[in-house]
């Protein structure tokens, strides 16, 4: 350390926000190692478009072996892009603070004046933006490559819907995360548990109303099954007749699930943060 | 009186669960401890591994709640008033990897001093401020990840001092540095507190010369308890009276330190086995004492190797007061 510039005497003393300054302040200063991540490190483009599109050709393959319906492909190809938001708030969001404790983060997250929620807010929002990069080029990729065609009735109703699920299932990541911090160590087997079911019941490859109506509503639960059977309607000539439930019900069944998740998001992280306190689980291995 | 610190019979009790059938047990990890450290003060908690500084410290950063007792800093309550708390406050620890390794050094900083509600222009200029300081501004746009565990520290210590916070906690901060990394950080953190009599500063440490060179005040601790607390000098100054003694000895060949204990005029003996020869210190005393052991050592054929005459320093301090060395309490407890 270089002795001559030691002094910090003639730094003034340093201003400080609080309140919704330091809240906004602390979710975009959150968000930015996602949005930044994403542009440095590009093997994402093979992980995460190359090998869902493997997966969308896979059951494009087999619908037009069976000569199913046209639309058909377009939901396999629209069910593979919001996959990829599935994956990112299961693997970035819910084990997220799991990780952050791993690596010392949590605890300076913890002690630092801002607001948890705004830690778990610019999560959501950087894995959200970044996501939707992703989503949008496997969802033109898919379109060019499978010559999707699609007949958008109301883009007022797209937008909302998309932002609605988007809203609900990033709220139900952050839940997720506190349940995943006091889990501990499980949370990577629960991520890995819940993966591969929830793309059947979610209905990424095909629309939900081929399940018996009680196990379709069980499913709504999940945020993406019905942000994705509410899309399809909006952009397919065959999607309504596909559809689980109307449009303007879906909606209002997302709003409920917004406010539901990010509800118990509040509360769970509060509840969180006091047990890991009372216990000492915020930097040490479980006791 | 305005303290930065106060404690009042602070516990803390772990509870440990065993096996599906049998009962948690409980790990007694503080234990009515009680501290004050005033407004301006380097204070130094003192201890080996496992003694309940890094407890201390996690109750103080209110990361963690005390079993009993009340503690506050910076004139806040840390169970009550956690939020005043933190907005003054901040804490640095030897071999943290926190930050996100993708991220260059001024970005991590950068998103640090967001989270304390700091303006980006503030943040910048102080960033580049202290990266200067600690000598890390060519490395300021490398990534966190390519810097070696030293510069990882220092940028560790700028997070930390990037706040400028009324209190300071630094837990083990030259932990895993090289000497000259070493000497720099301790020289930084006491230039730190000097410029600005309102800066608190607790300090861990289980190095005996950076809590003597550095602290104002040092607490001594183990297994939980304040042992003593008062000024280096004036610890050491209770052991002006005795002869202390360090012997580089041929190995004791199963001779416990039992045999030397018994002597009269012996009041502590520390044994540290080193490669081909073993290291004795005795607090004695009076000189004369000396030659009982040393006859001893004739008898069962150890040979001295190197014989020296020290002045008291912390470790025989800790010595005194433990019985064992941090050395000695450090291996029982593993």
């Amino acid at each position: 350390m270089e002795n001559k510039t030691l002094s910090m005497e003639n730094l003034p003393r340093v201003p400080k926000n609080t309140g919704w300054r330091l809240f906004i302040q602390t979710v975009i200063a959150r968000a930015y190692p996602r949005l930044i991540g994403q542009q440095r490190e590009k093997s994402w483009m093979f992980f995460d478009i190359f090998l869902p599109m493997m997966g969308v050709a896979a059951y494009v393959f087999v619908y037009r072996a069976i000569q199913a319906p046209e639309d058909y492909i377009g939901f396999v190809v629209v069910g593979g892009a919001m996959t990829a938001f599935w994956l990112n708030v299961l693997w970035s969001m819910s084990s997220q603070l799991y990780w952050e404790k791993e690596q010392g983060n949590l605890a300076l997250f913890i002690m630092a004046p801002n607001s948890m929620m705004a830690i778990l807010l610019g999560m959501a929002l950087g894995g959200m933006v970044a996501t939707t990069l992703r989503a949008l080029a496997i969802m033109i990729l898919g379109s060019l490559m499978f010559q999707v065609h699609y007949a958008v009735g109301s883009f007022g109703q797209l937008v909302m819907v998309f932002l609605l699920a988007m809203t609900a299932l990033y709220g139900m990541g952050m839940m997720a995360a506190s349940l995943f911090l006091l889990l501990s160590r499980e949370a990577w087997h629960i991520s890995n548990l819940a993966q591969e079911p929830v793309y059947l019941i979610s209905g990424f490859y095909f629309p939900i109303k081929s399940f018996n109506f009680w196990v379709a509503a069980a499913a709504s639960v999940i945020p993406l099954t019905l942000g994705l059977d509410a899309m399809r309607q909006l952009v397919f000539l065959s999607g309504p007749s596909l559809g689980f439930l109307s449009v303007p019900l879906e909606i209002g069944i997302l709003v409920a699930l917004c406010i539901v998740f990010l509800v118990g998001a509040r509360y769970l992280l509060a509840y969180m943060e006091r047990l890991a306190i009372r216990e000492g689980r915020l930097t040490e291995s479980r006791r | 009186m305005d303290f930065a610190i106060h404690t009042q019979n602070i516990g803390r009790i772990y509870k440990i669960r065993g096996g599906k059938k049998s009962e948690p047990k409980e790990l007694v990890a503080l234990h009515d401890v009680d501290l004050q450290v005033q407004r301006g003060e380097l204070f130094g908690l003192l201890g080996p591994n496992g003694a309940g500084k890094t407890t201390l410290i996690k109750i103080l950063t209110t990361l963690l709640g005390p079993s009993s007792g009340l503690a506050t800093v910076a004139g806040f309550d840390v169970v009550k008033e956690p939020e005043k708390v933190r907005a003054r406050i901040n804490m640095v620890s030897g071999g943290e990897s926190s930050g996100y390794g993708l991220l260059t050094v001024r970005e991590n900083l950068w998103m640090f001093s967001q989270f304390y509600g700091i303006p980006t222009p503030v943040a910048n200029a102080r960033i580049k401020h202290l990266l200067e300081v600690v000598g890390l501004q060519d490395r300021a746009n490398a990534k966190s990840s390519d810097l070696s565990t030293g510069l990882r520290q220092k940028m560790n210590i700028v997070r930390g001092f990037m706040t400028d916070p009324d209190v300071l906690f630094l837990d083990e901060p030259t932990l895993g540095l090289d000497v000259g990394a070493s000497r720099e950080v301790r020289h930084f953190i006491r230039s730190w507190v000097d410029e600005n009599p309102s800066r608190t500063l607790l300090l861990t440490t289980h190095y005996m010369v950076e809590a003597d060179e550095l602290c104002d005040r040092v607490a001594i601790i183990n297994q939980g308890r304040v042992l003593a607390c008062d000024s280096p000098t004036n610890l050491k100054r209770h052991l002006q009276q005795e002869a202390i003694f360090r012997l580089e000895v041929s190995p004791l060949n199963g001779l416990g330190v039992e045999a030397f204990q018994n002597l009269t005029g012996v009041h502590k003996v520390t044994h540290s086995p080193q490669d081909g020869f073993a290291v004795l210190q005795f607090i004695l005393a009076e000189e004369q004492a000396l030659a009982a052991v040393v006859n001893v050592m004739a008898a069962n054929n150890i040979r001295i190797l190197n014989l020296q005459k020290c002045e008291p320093t912390l470790e025989d301090v800790f010595v005194y007061l433990v019985g064992q060395s941090m050395e000695e309490v450090e291996r029982s407890g593993e």
